[in-house]
């Protein structure tokens, strides 16, 4: 804990400070709907998520949020309804041109590059930030190389924050779950985003492991990252939450503070009633 | 803290390792004449030089970014052809033709490959099949500009008024440009435009949320793989002084992905070893006589049933666990 | 001028029923098994090699095709006993290799043991050109098309009619599930290399007559049939059926009023429209309506 508390979460170089205007909309979900088959998985679903927030997402299973993520970061195109990003309708977007304007996430179920080092698994994320273009990289330009040369350190510092320090040379083959799940959360921060989603970032880890990717969530949003969480660690989301919007069937059920959403009598009987 | 350091400093020399495996194949591109003593084993080595320079580009494709070409031997025959052409019947310097039909391939491949990349596995395996198949028979049937099925003679490469000639300068020849064949792979894959091949390969979608636009790079490695297609079947045309269409046929385009997926996918030095095996072993299996396409076939089907991931990967893998052990 | 459409049509109706016969052998294996089987021309090779050399040495025509059609099948279980059974795990490419190798292992074999020549096939029933409409048919074109309507059929009431076609469509849905209920996947994918071997061999021996039997005959047709089978969407049976029925009206067409030169270009220049433009075959994947 101490490693992470001590470590150093780089800013992003677009990233607000905490102390900015505090309701001002990040992102803007309006009428959002999807349909599979004939299936709406989300129906005319509005919401905003405020700069520096923890914004958490929950619901039962099927309730449609990994599709409400899909459809933010631009994996799937919505039916019907736009998604607004920093002051802009992006709905319809490819994921990568929604990366390069500050939107980044991890998956439930696990995207590594198992062809890779976990190091390089980081660089990846770095991508936009380096030069892609064919000639450079093909000739080996020494400005190429100095460059990703401090990706690799800065992919490295990434690691150790969120406390893979000891995983900086393992082939990603050879890493085990818990850790795997904090390489995507690296690689995500790696592209500097303003925006991080994360889906089901605890599933399957230990009360241990969570607790930890519970601080690495903490210290990413400190550093001025808004947060989308999904998770169904209700311990871990009404203590990190600032707001929470609550889904089922694809709508909203409720929205509001942790203590608002957890009174809420819907959602109690959808959702919490469930739990234990 | 100390032991995190401790492996750190041993086991990241990648730059090191680059450097020394580069300097092993210089090593052995130099010293091979000293064991080839007549010009027959010259010739060999030559055709193996070429086929592994094809091979290196194609792994980017195949190995590196994980998508399938199967008419990679008709980048292969346009290069060989725009050389045989240009030069011989329009009488242009060789090294114009060999950069003009480098561009072209490069052109035709890049406009191919947006479309046709979206497609996956088998489907993408039929349609450079298709485009394969396609150029070859074109190049059969235009019998006014490339000579038809009995091909056409190619004049000598000339540059700078010296004129390449002879198994031990095309033996020299062939060892550069495969050594910078080489060198440009291994730059590649270690750079940022190398990884986001690799991501592609890895996982497309994890790619492009981090900003990687996984389409622009599969067209990337799809037109550099072209390209040193393209390069090599120049030089060859060159080298032999007589092309057939034979040359950019469906068999050929097996023959290279079976070069790579046989030395080792994701191995430029894989690729390497792939392209020389496949080239002499046909002219070992000679001594079979009538038997020797059997057992091509059986090697063929049998390494790759109990060595799915190739020749080099399967012994580094045997290596790094006896190391364990 | 209708004559002479009717007349490439008709040509064309003949080849691609051979067409149609080596598509549907890449989807029934490519259902079992998802492996594109390279080696499926050497089916067809072996069919017409065996029909014609039998023949040549005294055994009656049903009996050598019988033959033929006994030792693809054979052939094929081996393939897929010995190689694609045990790369289970392979990928794409690796198991296309597996296959080009044991196709060019084939042909060796076939070289050996039949040689280089080409070898002809007496046209079952004569050569005494047949008028329809104005156009010249060839009877051995009939037992071609004949043929292949009377297999494509009976493969069709194998996979909806009998149980053990049911098992096998079952396992090309759902691997798991089928092996949970107690279907024997190995066996299923053993016998879908049999089928298609002998589907491919029949069509071989009956097109013997027209093509002449080489050991190089497969090459080219088994190509063919993989841009049917793709045509009409991988692992959909009727629509490989259409698209080697499609691929060969084409072929015949093209050559008839384009360019003869380019005939055998012509198939692959529809699978790469298709391609770019319906990604997954005219006919999509309608999941449920297999073979």
């Amino acid at each position: 804990m101490t490693m992470l508390a001590n470590a150093p979460i780089p800013h992003g170089e677009n990233a607000v400070t905490p102390v900015a205007a505090p309701s001002k909309a990040l992102l803007g979900v309006e009428n959002l709907s999807r349909e599979f088959g004939g299936v709406l998985a989300i129906e005319n679903l509005s919401f905003t998520v405020s700069q520096g927030d923890i914004h958490s997402i929950i619901g039962p299973n099927g309730a449609g949020k990994t599709t409400l993520f899909n459809l933010i970061t631009g994996v799937y195109k919505p039916s019907r309804g736009t998604v607004l990003f920093d002051g802009a309708t992006v709905s319809g977007l490819p994921p990568y041109k929604l990366a390069a304007r500050g939107m980044s996430r991890t998956f439930q179920n696990l995207q590594i590059f198992f062809n890779m080092t976990a190091i390089e698994n980081v660089m990846v994320g770095r991508h936009l930030h380096l030069n892609g273009r064919l000639l450079p990289s093909l000739f080996r330009l020494p400005s190429l190389v100095r460059k990703d040369r401090e990706a690799k350190e800065r992919a490295a510092e990434l690691m150790t924050s969120v406390g893979l320090a000891k995983y900086v040379d393992a082939h990603a083959s050879s890493m085990p779950y818990g850790a795997l799940k904090r390489l995507e959360i690296a690689r995500a921060l790696a592209s500097e985003p303003k925006l991080l989603l994360l889906d089901e970032p605890a599933a399957g880890l230990n009360a241990t492991e969570s607790r930890e990717i519970d601080e690495v969530i903490k210290t990413v949003a400190a550093s001025g990252v808004t947060v989308i969480l999904v998770e169904h660690d209700m311990k871990m989301v009404m203590g990190i939450s600032d707001r929470i919007t609550a889904l089922n069937y694809g709508r909203k059920l409720a929205e509001g503070t942790p203590g608002e959403v957890a009174a809420n009598p819907d959602v109690v009987a959808a959702y919490l009633g469930t739990m234990d | 803290m100390v032991q995190i350091a401790a492996t750190r400093t041993t086991a990241s020399p990648p730059i090191n390792t680059r450097l020394l495996s580069l300097a092993a194949l210089a090593a052995v591109i130099a010293t091979l004449p000293l064991a080839l003593t007549n010009n027959f084993h010259l010739d060999i080595a030559i055709l193996a030089g070429f086929n592994a320079i094809v091979c290196v580009g194609l792994n980017l494709l195949i190995g590196y970014a994980g998508q399938i070409s199967l008419g990679h031997a008709g980048f292969f025959g346009i290069g060989a052809y725009a050389s045989g052409i240009l030069v011989t019947t329009y009488g242009w310097p060789p090294i114009a033709a060999l950069l003009a039909g480098a561009v072209s391939v490069g052109v035709l491949s890049f406009l191919l490959a947006k479309p046709i990349l979206r497609l996956k596995g088998h489907y993408l395996a039929m349609a450079t099949l298709g485009i394969g198949i396609i150029v070859s028979i074109v190049l059969r049937t235009e019998t006014g500009l490339t000579g038809g099925p009995d091909g056409m003679m190619v004049d000598s490469f000339k540059i700078f008024g010296l004129e390449l000639y002879g198994e031990k300068t095309w033996y020299w020849v062939v060892g550069v440009v495969l050594f910078i064949a080489v060198w440009l792979s291994l730059n590649l894959i270690d750079s940022p435009v190398g990884r986001a091949l690799r991501a592609v390969h890895g996982s497309e979608v994890a790619a492009e949320v981090v900003g990687v636009d996984t389409a622009r790079y599969k067209v990337m490695a799809f037109v550099v793989s072209a390209v040193f297609a393209s390069v090599a079947g120049s030089l060859f045309a060159h080298y032999t002084g007589l092309i057939t269409p034979a040359k950019a046929d469906f068999f050929k385009s097996i023959e290279l992905v079976t070069m790579v997926v046989f030395g080792g996918m994701a191995s430029t030095f894989g690729a390497v070893i792939g392209a020389v095996l496949l080239t002499v072993l046909p002219q070992a299996l000679t001594v079979f006589q009538d038997y020797s396409q059997i057992v091509l076939g059986a090697i063929l089907m049998f390494t790759m049933v109990f060595m799915p991931k190739g020749l080099l990967p399967t012994i580094e893998g045997l290596i790094a666990q006896r190391r364990r052990a | 001028m209708f004559a002479e459409f009717l007349q490439y049509l008709l040509s064309g109706l003949t080849i691609g029923a051979i067409y149609a016969l080596a598509g549907l052998g890449f989807s029934i294996i490519y259902n079992a098994s998802h492996v594109i089987n390279f080696a499926q021309g050497e089916f067809i090779m072996i069919g017409g090699m065996a029909a014609a050399t039998l023949t040549a040495s005294g055994v009656p025509l049903p009996l050598a095709i019988l033959m033929g059609c006994g030792g693809a099948m054979l052939v094929g279980v081996l393939v897929a006993k010995f190689t694609v059974e045990r790369a289970r795990n392979a990928s794409v490419v690796t198991l296309i290799i597996i296959t080009i190798g044991a196709s060019i292992f084939l042909r060796g074999v076939a070289e050996l043991v039949w040689g280089k020549d080409f070898k002809r096939l007496e046209a079952f029933s004569g050569e005494t050109p047949i008028n329809v409409l104005g156009a010249s048919m060839q009877p051995q074109s009939l037992w071609v098309i004949g043929c292949a309507a009377v297999l494509i059929v009976a493969i069709g009431v194998f996979f909806n009619r009998t149980l053990a076609g049911k098992a096998m469509l079952a396992t090309s849905h759902n691997r798991l599930a089928a092996q949970l209920v107690g279907i024997n996947v190995k066996r299923v994918v053993l016998i879908s290399f049999a089928l298609s071997a002998a589907l491919g061999a029949i069509g071989g021996s009956v097109v013997a007559p027209i093509t002449f039997s080489y050991t190089e005959m497969g090459i080219m047709l088994g190509l063919k049939g993989f841009t049917a089978a793709v045509l009409g969407g991988l692992g959909n049976g009727p629509g490989a059926v259409a698209g080697g029925l499609i691929v060969g009206i084409a072929e015949a067409l093209g050559a008839g009023y384009i360019s003869s030169a380019y005939k055998d270009a012509v198939a692959f220049v529809i699978i790469l429209l298709v391609l770019l433009f319906m990604p997954s075959g005219l006919f999509g994947k309608r999941g449920t309506e297999r073979v």
